[in-house]
Parts: structure tokens; sequence; C-alpha cells
């Protein structure tokens, strides 16, 4: 499974990520962080097919890590 | 085996850890849905492409873009605003193997440093400029910038931007393709995934030309200010999709020639105001309610303070209003500029029954923290016997100081029961006057439409404050 990974407490809510992602693998967690901020969670289960664009438009630098499952050593 | 691996993640052309401020060390100062953070990312991930972190020299303007360098681990200059493309001329000409990226906002190159950019551009400088156009100077609260659209409210027009008055929004790109030595120019978005995308590689061949010695490279990347568009970050995206491409065109200016089409003002409004205008532009402190007055006990001497956004300032405001509406003598100081993004804001409120000599706060004796990094940072300039109020909804810690009245008030949980998610600063400034009685409750309410001005807000944020009474009264504080 691909897979998202969220910091939580680097997140501030700005809800991007949950606007472009094109399966809609992304949600408010309707919980706060150390800031202040509702964070996102990724949505486990679902069609994630690791694209990037969620990495790409979010404006923290390590908020958010794609990880992509395929064929390791 | 099948297993998982890093697809996309953090350049490494960024510090692991930002050392700006104690909190929130791997998070950046911008607000939340900032354009420079997703611009920065693309520009780290470049760098890491092609392996130019080592020969990177990165020039900060000034503007919210001003602390890049707490991020970019690569060489860093902080430059005079405007002043960039001078320096990288400079830098360039003397160390001609490194790679100079102008990184610079609307205020900075459009506005202050107009004339530094078209001459480094006509002179051809084999430079990266990197033009982050959000049509507004933001790091100062939201003042119009050459390139804010026609009609368009900022702090500076308040009637929204006029053309006979306040000429027309700027097209930077457009003024690079009338000269002849760049050798590329490019209009780009944020606001959709395709856009970033172009972006991205528009930002990669930018550098790449700097890198194969071909001239100057000059890429306008527009982006969003959801702050001081009073947007929420995907409002923002969505209208410069729709609206703010009509104005600034998107493509590659060296190919294909865009004509910009000129927009009538078509809405009327005043050029220059006349008195009457500005008594109406201005009546919001000549409607404050002057009162009897009431002795103070104490000269209250307050610091409030949490994140940027946490309505810090408003807070302040309210206190100083209040103070007013009494007759005291105050004086309201807020923090100012970049360090209130993302970071400890805050503000200094004095009410005193004498003339206030400075409005300055270093030991107060009252101290609201709405978040963890302001108790750290104000805990021990409190006077003895201070009263602290502390946000435990968001304040984890407790207060170490034991020569103070400390109370615990879940100010954020409060305001977001009451539907309010950003109104912590009412419970916190409600709590303070309830608690140490310099200001009576009606005044407080009288003085809430005052300050916080959004008429939606106002029954939930009168409701709070009654809410504020009742929690602090079942819980034996007042």
């Amino acid at each position: 499974m691909n897979h998202v990974r969220v910091r939580d407490d680097e997140c501030k809510g700005c809800a991007v990520c949950v606007s472009v992602c094109p399966k809609g693998c992304l949600e408010m967690s309707g919980k706060l962080n150390t800031m202040g901020y509702e964070y996102v969670q990724f949505i486990r289960g679902v069609a994630c097919t690791a694209c990037g664009l969620c990495f790409l438009s979010c404006p923290e630098p390590s908020a958010l890590t794609v990880l992509a499952e395929q064929e390791v050593e | 085996m099948i297993g998982q691996v890093q697809k996309f993640g953090k350049s490494h052309s960024f510090y692991d850890i930002y050392e700006r401020k104690g909190e929130g060390e791997q998070s950046t100062h911008y607000c939340p849905g900032c354009g420079h953070g997703t611009i920065q990312k693309l520009i780290a991930q470049a760098i890491d492409d092609l392996k130019i972190q080592d020969r990177t020299i990165f020039l900060s303007p000034v503007g919210c873009s001003v602390f890049a360098y707490y991020y970019y681990d690569t060489g860093n200059i902080q430059c005079s605003h405007g002043r960039a493309p001078a320096v990288a001329t400079g830098v360039k000409r003397t160390v001609k193997d490194a790679i100079v990226i102008s990184y610079q906002g609307d205020g900075d190159l459009a506005g202050i440093g107009m004339t530094e950019i078209v001459h480094a551009a006509n002179r051809g400088e084999p430079i990266t400029v990197f033009f982050i156009n959000n049509a507004i100077y933001g790091m100062t609260g939201g003042q119009m910038a050459p390139t804010t659209p026609l009609g368009r409210k900022t702090l500076t027009t308040p009637f929204g931007r006029d053309r006979d008055r306040d000429g027309m929004p700027m097209g930077m790109a457009e003024l690079m393709q009338a000269i002849a030595a760049p050798v590329f120019i490019e209009r780009c978005s944020v606001a959709t995934p395709k856009e970033l995308l172009k972006t991205r590689k528009a930002v990669h061949k930018a550098l790449q030309n700097q890198i194969d010695g071909k001239g100057f490279s000059f890429v306008e990347i527009l982006s969003p200010c959801p702050t001081n568009w009073g947007m929420t970050p995907v409002d923002a995206r969505t209208w410069m999709d729709q609206q703010m491409t009509l104005l600034y065109p998107l493509g590659n200016f060296r190919d294909a020639v865009v004509q910009q089409e000129e927009q009538p003002a078509e809405h009327e409004v005043p050029l220059w105001l006349d008195d009457e205008a500005l008594v109406e532009l201005l009546k919001g402190a000549s409607d404050v309610p002057v009162m009897r007055m009431e002795p103070l006990s104490e000269t209250q001497r307050v610091k409030i303070a949490g994140f940027g956004g946490q309505g810090v300032l408003s807070a302040g405001e309210l206190v100083a209003t209040c103070g007013m509406s009494e007759g005291l003598a105050v004086s309201w100081l807020p923090s100012y500029g970049p360090e209130m993004r993302g970071g400890s804001a805050n503000v200094s409120v004095t009410l005193s029954m004498d003339e206030v000599g400075s409005p300055l706060v270093d030991h107060p004796n009252v101290l609201l923290v709405m978040n963890g990094p302001s108790l750290d940072h104000f805990e021990d300039q409190v006077v003895e016997h201070a009263l602290v109020l502390v946000n435990s909804s968001i304040v984890t810690r407790k207060v170490r100081r034991t020569d103070v009245r400390t109370i615990y008030i879940p100010a954020t949980e409060l305001a977001q029961e009451a539907g309010l998610v950003s109104a912590a600063n009412v419970v916190m400034v409600t709590a303070y006057l309830l608690i140490s009685k310099a200001i009576p409750l009606d005044t407080l309410k009288r003085c809430i439409p005052l300050v916080l001005r959004k008429k939606a807000f106002l029954e939930k944020n009168l409701s709070l404050v009654e809410r504020t009474m009742v929690y602090l009264q079942e819980n034996g504080m007042v």
C-alpha cells in the first residue's frame, strides 16, 4: 500500500493537500496540534497512487512524506 | 520483497532543523497556506536535482521570505529592500562559478527595487530571478503593491485600487519582455497541481540556464497570500486560478508574447478623500463610549503573547479600547513584521490612571499566554505577584514561577465549543478582566463590536463572554 506520512506538529491545517488529492486520500483530522492548528490525516486503505501532488502543493518542507510500495532488496 | 520507499520528501537543500526560534523547529514561519513555502520547496528540489547545493548563493529579500536563510542549507545573503539584483550582480561577477538566486516578492522587486531589477535584466546578468507575485505587501500587513489588481481593497486603498489615483497593476513579465537581454522569461502559478508542475519545470530551466552560463532568467510565480487577501488557502488558490490569471496571463514570454488586456475601472470611487469621507473612515475611534472613570487599583502592564493568527493583537486592542472607554490612559504596542508570522506574536498594553510615559512593557504584571513558546519567553519577565493566565488547551506545561498568581483556562476549547475556533483571545481577555476587575463586564461587551468588527460573529462572541464567565464561576476563579 502507498502511504502519506503526516507529521502532525508541522501541519498548519491549510487543507490545500486535501483539495488537490485526486483520490480523496486526505482529510482534516478534527484534532489540534501543539501549534493549535487542525492537522490533516491520511485515510488508510484508500487508493493512494503516490502521485505526490499533496507533497508538491504543501507549503511545509516536511509535513508530508509520500511513501510508495515497490520492490526492495 | 515488497516494501515502502520514500518517493516525495524533504529536500536535502533544506536544513534538518530550523534554528529560528525555540518552537516548531521543523516548520516554517509562514502562515497556513502561504505560497512561499510551496515555491521554496520547488527551488530546493531543483537545487537537489541539479546538484548545485554547494555552489548556490540564495539571496533573501525584505518581506515575509526574509527568513529563507534559516531554511536553505546553501550560501545565504540577506539584501536591503529591493536591492537583491544589485547584490546578485556583485556576487556573480566576483564568484563566477556561483549559482546566484535572487528570490524577491512584488513589493520588493516591482515596488522598492524596480530600478535594480530593470538594470540587472538590461545588463543581462547571468543570474536567476524568482519573482513571487502575491499582489500585496504581505509582511507589513497588506498594503497596496504595484501588482495589486484594480478595485482590490488593501490597507492603503480602503475603497479599492483606483486606476487614476493609484495606477494600473504592473505586469513584470511583460516589462521584462520589453528588454532585449533576458534569455528566459516565464510566468507561472502555484494555484493548481497542473500549474505547479509547470512551475517546477520553469524553476528547473531557469537554474539550468545559469549553470550553462546562458544569461538572465526571470520566472514570475503567482502566489497566494491567504492572510492578507482574507481568504482560506483553498479559496485563495481558486481565486488565483479564475481571476488573477486574467490579469497576469501565464505562459512562456520568450516564445510567445501575451498581450495584457487593459481592465477599465468600472466601480465609482472617490479619487481623493474629503473631510466627511475621512471622518466616516475613522469613525471607529469616535464610537468609543466614554464612561465614568473607576479608579484603577494598580497600573496594568499587560503582555499578551501567542502564535500569529490567534488574535493576539486584537486581544490587546480589545483591552486598550475597554480602557479608553473607561476614561483611562492607554497604550497599545504590537510586535511587528515577519516575527509575527507563525512565530510568537506579542502585544503590550498599558492601562493607567496617569499619562503613559512609554508604551514598552518589559516587566508585565499581567501576562496572557496563548501558546507554549510564549510562556517560555515571558515567564521570567513578569514581576512578583503578577497575574499569569495560561491557555491550557495549547500550553501543556505548568508555570514554574511560584511567586505569581496563575490561572489555567482551556480557552481554545471553550472557543471551539462556541463555534468560534479562532476566538480563544476573547476568552482570555474576558477571564483577565473578570479576575483582575480592571474593567467591568458591561464595558467589555460594549467594546467587542468596536474591535471585532465581523458582524456575523458578534452574537457568538458575546455568548462566548458569558460562557467564559460561567466557566470561571464554576471553577471558583472569580
